[in-house]
Protein backbone atom coordinates (compact mmCIF):
# COMPACT_ATOMS: atom_id res chain seq x y z
CA UNK A 1 0.00 0.00 0.00
CA UNK A 2 1.15 3.20 -0.83
CA UNK A 3 2.26 5.59 1.71
CA UNK A 4 0.85 9.16 0.04
CA UNK A 5 -1.98 7.28 -0.83
CA UNK A 6 -2.44 6.32 3.10
CA UNK A 7 -1.24 9.79 4.22
CA UNK A 8 -4.11 11.69 1.53
CA UNK A 9 -6.90 9.26 2.39
CA UNK A 10 -5.99 9.58 6.16
CA UNK A 11 -6.15 13.41 6.06
CA UNK A 12 -9.80 13.45 4.65
CA UNK A 13 -10.92 11.16 7.30
CA UNK A 14 -9.73 13.13 9.86
CA UNK A 15 -11.04 16.77 8.45
CA UNK A 16 -14.25 14.53 7.96
CA UNK A 17 -14.54 12.99 11.57
CA UNK A 18 -13.54 16.36 12.67
CA UNK A 19 -16.41 18.13 11.06
CA UNK A 20 -19.12 15.51 12.42
CA UNK A 21 -18.02 15.96 15.87
CA UNK A 22 -17.55 19.57 15.64
CA UNK A 23 -21.85 19.58 14.50
CA UNK A 24 -22.61 17.23 17.02
CA UNK A 25 -20.91 19.44 19.75
CA UNK A 26 -23.16 22.30 18.51
CA UNK A 27 -26.02 20.33 18.47
CA UNK A 28 -25.38 19.64 22.01
CA UNK A 29 -24.38 22.93 23.30
CA UNK A 30 -25.96 25.92 21.26
CA UNK A 31 -28.80 27.97 23.72
CA UNK A 32 -31.46 27.67 20.84
CA UNK A 33 -32.93 25.55 18.29
CA UNK A 34 -32.12 27.42 14.91
CA UNK A 35 -28.74 27.84 16.36
CA UNK A 36 -28.73 23.97 16.50
CA UNK A 37 -30.23 23.54 13.23
CA UNK A 38 -27.20 25.27 12.35
CA UNK A 39 -24.42 23.23 13.22
CA UNK A 40 -25.27 19.66 11.85
CA UNK A 41 -25.46 20.91 8.55
CA UNK A 42 -22.36 21.52 8.41
CA UNK A 43 -21.70 18.16 9.72
CA UNK A 44 -23.35 16.72 6.90
CA UNK A 45 -22.19 18.44 4.07
CA UNK A 46 -18.79 18.79 5.15
CA UNK A 47 -17.84 15.91 7.02
CA UNK A 48 -20.02 13.63 5.07
CA UNK A 49 -18.17 15.30 1.67
CA UNK A 50 -14.62 14.34 3.57
CA UNK A 51 -15.65 11.00 4.33
CA UNK A 52 -16.74 9.98 1.55
CA UNK A 53 -14.06 11.38 -0.80
CA UNK A 54 -11.30 9.76 1.34
CA UNK A 55 -13.63 6.23 0.27
CA UNK A 56 -13.27 7.55 -3.40
CA UNK A 57 -9.95 7.79 -3.32
CA UNK A 58 -9.41 5.06 -1.76
CA UNK A 59 -10.88 2.59 -3.64
CA UNK A 60 -10.13 4.23 -6.97
CA UNK A 61 -6.56 3.74 -6.29
CA UNK A 62 -6.21 0.49 -5.03
CA UNK A 63 -7.48 -1.31 -7.64
CA UNK A 64 -6.05 0.44 -10.96
CA UNK A 65 -8.31 1.04 -13.73
CA UNK A 66 -11.52 0.49 -11.38
CA UNK A 67 -13.54 3.94 -10.77
CA UNK A 68 -16.02 3.47 -7.35
CA UNK A 69 -19.04 5.56 -8.37
CA UNK A 70 -21.03 4.37 -5.33
CA UNK A 71 -19.54 7.33 -2.88
CA UNK A 72 -21.07 9.79 -5.52
CA UNK A 73 -24.25 8.66 -5.27
CA UNK A 74 -24.32 9.27 -1.32
CA UNK A 75 -22.51 12.31 -1.68
CA UNK A 76 -25.30 13.78 -4.83
CA UNK A 77 -28.00 12.67 -2.35
CA UNK A 78 -27.03 13.59 0.97
CA UNK A 79 -26.51 16.72 -0.88
CA UNK A 80 -29.82 17.48 -1.92
CA UNK A 81 -31.39 16.23 1.08
CA UNK A 82 -29.86 18.17 3.64
CA UNK A 83 -31.10 21.69 2.58
CA UNK A 84 -34.08 20.45 1.92
CA UNK A 85 -34.97 18.65 5.42
CA UNK A 86 -33.23 22.01 7.53
CA UNK A 87 -36.07 24.18 5.80
CA UNK A 88 -38.67 21.42 6.70
CA UNK A 89 -37.16 21.37 9.88
CA UNK A 90 -36.78 25.32 10.41
CA UNK A 91 -41.00 25.44 9.44
CA UNK A 92 -41.44 23.05 11.61
CA UNK A 93 -39.75 25.37 14.36
CA UNK A 94 -41.47 28.68 13.03
CA UNK A 95 -45.11 26.15 12.95
CA UNK A 96 -44.67 25.42 16.76
CA UNK A 97 -43.35 28.63 18.34
CA UNK A 98 -40.14 27.75 19.76
CA UNK A 99 -38.83 29.25 22.78
CA UNK A 100 -35.75 31.59 20.92
CA UNK A 101 -33.12 33.82 22.80
CA UNK A 102 -33.78 37.49 22.23
CA UNK A 103 -30.49 37.57 19.93
CA UNK A 104 -32.14 35.18 17.41
CA UNK A 105 -33.55 37.39 14.11
CA UNK A 106 -36.43 36.67 12.31
CA UNK A 107 -39.15 36.34 15.19
CA UNK A 108 -41.67 38.42 13.63
CA UNK A 109 -42.10 35.34 11.59
CA UNK A 110 -43.29 33.55 14.30
CA UNK A 111 -46.95 34.64 14.30
CA UNK A 112 -47.56 34.26 10.57
CA UNK A 113 -45.81 30.89 9.89
CA UNK A 114 -47.78 29.09 12.85
CA UNK A 115 -50.80 30.69 11.20
CA UNK A 116 -49.72 29.16 7.90
CA UNK A 117 -49.98 32.89 6.70
CA UNK A 118 -47.67 34.93 4.49
CA UNK A 119 -44.89 36.55 6.02
CA UNK A 120 -45.57 40.40 6.92
CA UNK A 121 -44.43 42.42 4.29
CA UNK A 122 -41.89 44.72 5.37
CA UNK A 123 -41.14 47.64 3.53
CA UNK A 124 -38.41 50.02 5.11
CA UNK A 125 -38.06 47.59 8.43
CA UNK A 126 -35.65 45.06 6.80
CA UNK A 127 -32.37 46.27 8.75
CA UNK A 128 -28.71 46.05 6.78
CA UNK A 129 -25.90 46.81 9.10
CA UNK A 130 -24.93 49.54 6.60
CA UNK A 131 -27.93 51.56 6.05
CA UNK B 1 -1.68 4.07 9.42
CA UNK B 2 -4.64 4.03 7.89
CA UNK B 3 -5.88 1.63 10.06
CA UNK B 4 -4.90 3.81 13.16
CA UNK B 5 -6.89 6.34 11.45
CA UNK B 6 -10.26 4.79 10.68
CA UNK B 7 -10.31 3.88 14.38
CA UNK B 8 -9.41 7.35 15.68
CA UNK B 9 -12.29 8.63 13.50
CA UNK B 10 -14.51 5.89 14.20
CA UNK B 11 -14.35 7.03 17.83
CA UNK B 12 -15.31 10.63 16.91
CA UNK B 13 -17.95 9.62 14.96
CA UNK B 14 -19.18 7.51 18.04
CA UNK B 15 -18.79 10.28 20.48
CA UNK B 16 -20.90 12.32 18.33
CA UNK B 17 -23.36 9.60 17.99
CA UNK B 18 -23.43 9.84 21.94
CA UNK B 19 -23.96 13.36 22.36
CA UNK B 20 -26.62 13.46 19.56
CA UNK B 21 -28.02 11.12 21.70
CA UNK B 22 -28.17 12.85 24.77
CA UNK B 23 -29.87 16.09 22.60
CA UNK B 24 -32.17 13.20 21.57
CA UNK B 25 -33.49 12.31 25.35
CA UNK B 26 -32.57 15.69 26.82
CA UNK B 27 -33.86 17.75 24.05
CA UNK B 28 -37.31 20.41 25.10
CA UNK B 29 -39.33 20.47 22.32
CA UNK B 30 -40.22 17.83 19.33
CA UNK B 31 -38.22 19.77 16.57
CA UNK B 32 -34.86 19.19 19.21
CA UNK B 33 -35.63 15.38 18.86
CA UNK B 34 -36.46 15.63 15.47
CA UNK B 35 -32.98 17.31 14.87
CA UNK B 36 -30.92 14.68 16.68
CA UNK B 37 -32.85 11.94 14.83
CA UNK B 38 -31.73 13.73 11.71
CA UNK B 39 -28.31 13.84 12.39
CA UNK B 40 -27.66 10.48 14.49
CA UNK B 41 -28.74 8.63 10.53
CA UNK B 42 -26.00 10.83 9.02
CA UNK B 43 -23.63 9.88 11.62
CA UNK B 44 -24.36 6.28 10.81
CA UNK B 45 -23.70 5.98 7.73
CA UNK B 46 -20.41 7.80 8.51
CA UNK B 47 -19.86 4.51 10.85
CA UNK B 48 -20.83 2.53 8.12
CA UNK B 49 -18.42 4.06 5.25
CA UNK B 50 -15.51 3.74 7.95
CA UNK B 51 -16.48 0.08 8.22
CA UNK B 52 -16.22 -0.38 4.43
CA UNK B 53 -12.91 1.35 4.44
CA UNK B 54 -11.79 -0.99 7.53
CA UNK B 55 -13.04 -4.35 5.67
CA UNK B 56 -11.94 -2.56 2.00
CA UNK B 57 -15.32 -4.05 0.92
CA UNK B 58 -17.47 -1.30 -1.38
CA UNK B 59 -20.71 -3.47 -0.19
CA UNK B 60 -21.66 -1.17 2.73
CA UNK B 61 -22.39 1.78 0.64
CA UNK B 62 -25.37 0.12 -0.47
CA UNK B 63 -26.68 -0.06 3.14
CA UNK B 64 -25.28 3.58 3.30
CA UNK B 65 -27.23 4.60 0.63
CA UNK B 66 -30.62 2.84 2.05
CA UNK B 67 -29.96 4.65 5.11
CA UNK B 68 -29.97 7.89 3.52
CA UNK B 69 -32.78 7.43 1.78
CA UNK B 70 -35.11 6.07 4.31
CA UNK B 71 -33.96 9.08 6.89
CA UNK B 72 -34.65 11.23 4.46
CA UNK B 73 -38.30 9.97 4.05
CA UNK B 74 -38.65 9.45 7.57
CA UNK B 75 -37.26 12.65 8.87
CA UNK B 76 -40.03 14.30 6.17
CA UNK B 77 -42.69 12.44 7.10
CA UNK B 78 -42.26 13.51 10.88
CA UNK B 79 -42.00 17.24 9.91
CA UNK B 80 -44.70 16.99 7.74
CA UNK B 81 -46.75 15.35 10.99
CA UNK B 82 -45.76 18.24 13.22
CA UNK B 83 -46.61 20.95 10.35
CA UNK B 84 -49.92 19.75 9.53
CA UNK B 85 -51.18 17.30 12.15
CA UNK B 86 -51.12 14.55 9.33
CA UNK B 87 -48.91 13.07 6.64
CA UNK B 88 -50.77 12.27 3.65
CA UNK B 89 -53.87 14.68 3.29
Amino acid sequence: MNFVLELIVSIFLLIGGGFILVGSIGLMRLPDFMMRLHAPTKATTLGMGGLLIASMILFTLREPGHISVHELLITIFLFITAPVSAHMMAKTALHQKLKMISRTRGQELLDPASQQLAPPQTTEKVESPKA
Amino acid sequence: MLSFTVILVSIMVVIALILNLWRLFAGPDLADRLLALDTMYINSIALIILLGIWLSSTLYFEAALLIAMLGFVSTAALCKYLLRGDIIE
